[in-house]
């Protein structure tokens, strides 16, 4: 059985699946149980100010029939007073050694506010401190969260207060509300960060109900923007996770990042973490199944090691993050085409209808008997025997652009696939050749004459 | 709405509606194929990816919008349509999992708007002509339903108390409910159309007088009762259309046998039989040939069997037993099969010596229909004993279109059928008015 266990920034846990700050860490009790159900660490939920919540703080968003793809939130901060979560955050440190305990806190920008709340969380036990500079709604307005997190001059500053006063690891939570995730990073990297963790949530309004009228969730008939995540943002996160990676500056830092944002399974966490992430926090879907999810989760995760011949996390960590190019990086001269496996296809006809009204029009349907046919039917024939007699699409290759919209239309498993197929074209990356020739990029008619030389027919 | 007796609803419908979950997960399981088999399959060619989807985007009224338009009668088709052979059958996710449940669907979406007794369909601008409907089930309902909302004035005449025909007095309870097949009749009233019952046409001169009144003439006269059998005892044998009849509208007259034998294999016989099983018989189906000759559906053949009914094969009723005056027995002959008779089927023939008994107490015929007697009173040219009809349902006669059960043989999917009948015979109809209101005005 692979090993499992995770050594993250100074903080060890038996595996890397952590809950994040939010409703599933609020109490000592909450995170009692989810230990017993073997998490391997907890952040905390965000201790600090004085709040008030508000009813009701939760919208979620259904597609196609299936419920909670994301949810929102409008929830603050623990509302629990900080005494009471101090002691419950000791006494589970204390119960449970092996797990990682990180707090996640969130204080007014001042050094003295700062410094209270570390000391107060050093002598907890605790194995960590998590900067939450993300959360957009509620406290942002407060000056605190994504306030922080969106300038990085307050950023690197609020986690210098905290670095420079703590002997604990600090963690910065990064907030997806920016233009470049990587700018964040820098300022937590230059204010002595120890490791980074993303993302929070992303500023949503889910939904307006066509029954009342309201925006969702309806505070007493106003609604207002909430911090969104779920299965539905994890590309998202994904990006920001392999920005970062990639970033000469976060990679020179050598900082560890923790990656968080729609993992609901063991093979959201796996992406995450060939994409580099140290470890990955999971909220949402805690929240809509309870904490029995992470069973599946290691025994997941470790019998898919088990079968790739994985050791140790360490072994596939980030192996992923070398195929990450830019778009100029890519090379011009690939070409794959679909290809339907017609004994797969069971003639739906949505590849035909995807690729004629908003592709490249390059699906032909034929009859059994070889013809080429339009769609439609002969009304006079009735009953089931009319599946016998159902055309098939067929790729007209040669007019395929590789788009492969089809593929992701199929409703078959392996139906239609990519097929990378031998090309004429040379192959160049869009900037050596444009080094190379960069009349290309500027002028239509030097990019004809390149496509003439290429023998590239864009029909 | 006509008043139902309570008593009907003794035996409730078979597949219970699907709720707003179900309906909305069986939605989304459908892939909106382009060019769908499913509509090709359709007789109706309702368009079914666009019903199911609206369903799925919770536009229930235009998705009975798109199944009615297609199939004023969606709401019978959606029980008694057999789906497995038709839409749900040619569904691609046949070759994968489970068809789609387009019948429940359609069920889901025509309930939703028939039962809030939303009106989906306007009369159209009076064109100043007029038609007769003769009989009002599915085919006279469909063809009404379509020439009313060309504008033109229909009356549809039903010899019966109440309208629907088949729908009201033919399908089993367990598969539609009277209710429903009134609400169609009632959809129609709600056209304009002037439901007159208990007028019946009976010869020749019946439907000279209505030629002398109306612009045009449909005929949608289903077909007659079950055939004689012609053996002894017959006068003890119960009619299995009038059993099932009597079980949606009197139930109350239904004799209370124990033991009940059903005689033939069909889909009405095994209707009659289920009726009889439901109500704590038990029913045994005799047929003079095998499994594999038997007209009723497949799944209509298990339907029976997960019911509970018995089948004896290759046996022949020869004499219906009785004493006292009441059913004993029937007294059968084993069959063999022999070469192909006239229908291409293997044709049957007793084994001489092998009478033997089925005790029973009550016995129902359900062997076939008799073929509409009435077309050939009313002169109208025959084929095979049906009323002869061309590709626009037009009748040996000008100006008389015929559509239903009386133009064609059982056993195939009759009511969407008829449906399908009554739109293109409304579509010959407009435009035989169409040309001579353009004659009149010169």
């Amino acid at each position: 059985m692979a090993d499992l266990s995770v050594h993250f920034a100074g903080i060890r846990a038996p595996n890397p699946f952590w809950l994040a700050s939010a409703p599933p860490t609020n109490s000592g009790a909450q995170i009692h149980r989810a230990f017993e159900h073997g998490w391997g660490g907890a952040v905390w939920k965000t201790i600090g100010a004085p709040v008030l919540n508000i009813s009701n703080r939760y919208a979620g968003l259904s597609v196609g029939g299936q419920r909670l793809l994301a949810i929102n939130n409008v929830e603050l901060i623990s509302d629990r007073p900080l005494d009471v979560n101090l002691r419950e955050i000791a006494e589970i440190k204390r119960l449970w050694p092996d797990r990682a305990v990180i707090v996640s806190a969130m204080v007014d920008a001042s050094p003295e506010a700062w410094r209270e709340i570390v000391m107060m969380i050093e002598d907890t036990g605790a194995d960590g401190i998590e900067l939450n500079y993300g959360c957009p709604q509620g406290m942002s307005e407060r000056g605190m969260g994504a306030a922080v997190g969106q300038v990085p001059e307050m950023c690197e500053l609020n986690t210098h207060w905290v670095t420079s006063i703590t002997r604990l690891p600090v963690i910065v939570k990064l907030t997806p509300n920016v233009t470049h995730i990587t700018d964040s990073a820098h300022a937590a990297i230059a204010g002595g960060a120890h490791a980074l963790s993303l993302i929070n949530t992303i500023n949503s309004v889910m939904s307006v109900d066509l029954d009342t009228l309201q925006i969702t969730p309806s505070i007493g008939g106003r609604g207002t923007h909430g911090g969104y995540a779920g299965p539905a943002v994890k590309p998202i996160a994904l990006n920001m996770l392999t920005e970062l990676l990639t970033d000469e500056g976060v990679l020179r830092s050598g900082v560890p990042v923790c990656g968080m944002g729609g993992i609901q399974t063991w093979r959201d966490a796996a992406e995450f973490l060939l994409l580099g992430a140290g470890a990955v926090q999971v909220c949402t879907a805690a929240m809509h199944h309870g904490y029995r999810i992470v069973e599946d989760m290691i025994d997941g995760l470790s019998n898919w090691m088990d079968d790739k011949g994985f050791a140790a996390l360490p072994d596939l960590t980030g192996r992923a993050l070398p195929q990450v190019s830019t778009f100029g990086q890519l090379d011009l001269g690939y070409q794959a085409v679909a290809r339907i496996d017609p004994d797969r296809c069971i003639q739906c006809n949505l590849c035909y209808v995807a690729c004629n009204d908003t592709a490249h029009q390059c699906i032909d349907l034929v009859a059994p008997g070889g013809v080429r046919v339009n769609p439609g039917y002969d009304p006079r024939v009735n009953g089931r025997a009319v599946a016998d007699t159902r055309p098939t699409p067929v790729v007209r290759e040669p007019d395929c652009v590789g788009c492969a919209l089809c593929a992701n239309v199929c409703p078959v498993d392996g139906c239609i696939e990519m097929v990378s197929v031998p090309s004429t074209q040379e192959h160049v990356s869009w900037d050596q050749l444009t080094a190379r020739r960069p009349e290309i990029a500027s002028s239509w008619e030097a990019m004809m004459a390149y496509r003439k030389e290429q023998g590239i027919e864009i029909h | 709405m006509t008043d139902v007796p309570a008593a009907s609803r003794a035996l409730q419908e078979l597949l219970p509606p699907f709720g707003p979950h179900e309906a909305s997960a069986e939605a989304h399981r459908c892939l909106y194929c382009y060019d769908a088999p499913c509509v090709q399959a359709c007789p109706t060619h309702i368009d079914i990816p666009t019903f199911i989807r609206k369903i799925a985007t919770g536009n229930l009224r235009g998705s009975a919008r798109t199944i009615l338009e297609a199939n004023f009668l969606g709401g019978t088709c959606a029980r008694v349509c057999p789906v497995e052979e038709l839409c749900e059958g040619a569904c691609v996710l046949n070759s994968e999992e489970k068809p789609i449940a387009i019948g429940r669907l359609q069920r889901h979406a025509v309930d939703h708007v028939q039962e809030r007794g939303v009106q989906l369909f306007r009369p159209g601008p009076p064109s100043g002509r007029r038609v007769a409907v003769v009989g009002s089930g599915p085919a006279g309902l469909s063809v009404s339903a379509e020439l009313a909302q060309l504008g033109h004035t229909v009356t549809l005449l039903e010899k019966r108390e109440l309208g629907g025909g088949l729908s009201t007095y033919g399908i089993i309870v367990l598969r539609e409910p009277v209710e429903v097949a009134l609400r169609e009749v009632d959809a129609v009233r709600e056209l304009g159309v002037d439901v007159q019952t208990g007028h019946e046409l009976t010869d020749r001169a019946g439907l000279d007088v209505l030629l002398s009144e109306y612009d045009a003439v449909f005929l949608g006269l289903g077909l007659g009762a079950v055939p004689a059998m012609g053996i002894p005892g017959e006068e003890h044998l119960l009619d299995g259309l009038r059993y099932i009849e009597d079980s949606k509208i009197r139930p109350e007259v239904l004799p209370d046998a124990q033991n009940v034998v059903v005689i033939g294999a069909g889909n009405t016989a095994v209707d009659a039989a289920t009726v009889a099983r439901r109500r704590g018989a038990s029913v045994t189906m005799l047929y003079r040939r095998t499994e594999a000759e038997m007209t009723a559906y497949r799944h209509e053949y298990e339907f029976a069997l997960s019911e509970g009914i018995g089948y004896r094969f290759l046996t022949q009723p020869v004499r219906v037993l009785s004493g006292g005056g009441r059913v004993t027995g029937v007294e059968c002959v084993r069959m063999v099969l022999g070469p192909p008779d006239a229908g291409g089927r293997p044709g049957p023939r007793p084994l001489p010596g092998s009478e033997f008994v089925v005790p029973c107490d009550a016995v129902i015929s359900a062997i076939g229909q008799e073929k509409p007697a009435l077309a050939v009173e009313l002169g109208l040219e025959v084929t095979g004993g049906y009323i002869a009809v061309d590709g626009a349902m037009q009748t040996s006669m000008p100006r008389v279109y015929a559509g239903g059960d009386c133009v064609r043989a059982r056993g195939t999917a009759s009511t969407v059928m008829a449906v399908q009948d009554g739109k293109y015979a409304a579509a010959a109809i407009h435009r035989l008015l169409s040309s001579t209101l353009e004659a009149a005005h010169g």
